[in-house]
């Protein structure tokens, strides 16, 4: 199934809503737009993921090397979620630790305005795998 | 085919899908699974949701094996309804791995941790299930996933 993807603009940040599931088949599909955003000199995202029904970790994946990407030119990647069963996917993962999250989008774009600095949070344990 | 595995604890015959090793496939497996799991008027719906995601992830492990192998397969899924659990197994001729020695990853939380954008689907599965067991066979891998639910509910 295709995903949905729109791109809007919100206060300064660039907003991707996704529908959709995003599996190991319609991942890509997320991966490249969030790529040529980046690309594009658009590195401060919100990832809107609200209208997904479902992410597993190959979505995740995505979402990390867009973040990565993201951060590497001095932007960042924020995730609106606000499904339980989303968000325990990040939880589960430890990922909620690393994405500025909020329920909403305005949330989401707050919690990363406010960070105090990206991307060095407490190291954890990692998680293990490779499959 | 060689993809039956045991199913301790569990007696009535097993219900099985057998899909090509390809991605546009895994969302006929998480169908397969949520509507098989949705009989079971006892698991809450949270519940049918993390097995979904387990079985998910497993079959999409077992459909990269196939395309780190170069070859075009199939994988079975296998279900079994149990008295007082549910068993999937997932079950694919890629090669097979070991769990044990799949490499660590860095904390998740580092910089360092953002350069693997994989390695999570296991650590899913196994918050996600009450018991897996991720098995060699001759001729790759079978995940068995178990998800405890109680006494089935007499059906009107």
């Amino acid at each position: 199934m295709e995903l949905g993807l729109e791109v809007s603009e919100q206060a300064g940040w660039t907003v991707v809503r996704v529908a959709g599931e995003v599996d190991t088949y319609a991942a890509p599909q997320l991966r490249e737009r969030l790529v040529e955003l980046v690309t594009e000199g658009q590195t401060r995202l919100v990832v809107d993921l609200r209208g997904v029904d479902f992410l597993d970790s190959t979505g995740l994946g995505v979402l990390v090397g867009a973040l990565k990407r993201a951060r590497g030119h001095d932007g960042d990647l924020a995730v609106a979620c606000a499904q339980e069963r989303i968000r325990k996917v990040f939880e589960i993962t430890r990922l909620d630790r690393v994405f500025p999250m909020g329920a909403t989008v305005e949330a989401a774009i707050e919690a990363a305005t406010s960070r105090p600095d990206p991307g060095e949070a407490e190291p954890l344990d990692g998680a293990t795998g490779g499959r | 085919m060689g993809v039956l595995v045991d199913a301790p604890g569990v007696e009535a015959p097993p219900v099985q899908l057998t899909v090509p090793a390809r991605p546009e496939f895994v969302g006929l497996v998480r169908l397969f699974v949520a509507t098989l799991a949705a009989s079971r008027r006892e698991l809450a719906e949270e519940r049918v949701d993390d097995l979904k995601l387990a079985v998910s992830e497993a079959t999409t492990n077992a459909m990269e094996s196939y395309r780190s192998a170069g070859r075009d397969a199939v994988v079975t899924v296998t279900w079994w309804d149990g008295p007082d659990r549910l068993v999937v197994s997932v079950a694919d001729e890629g090669g097979g791995f070991d769990v044990d020695k799949v490499p660590k990853h860095p904390p998740v939380t580092t910089s360092e941790r953002l350069r693997f954008e994989r390695g999570l689907g296991i650590p899913i599965i196994r918050a996600l299930v009450d018991e897996c067991a991720f098995e060699r066979t001759p001729k790759g891998t079978t995940v068995r996933l178990v998800m405890f639910c109680g006494p089935r509910e007499d059906r009107a």
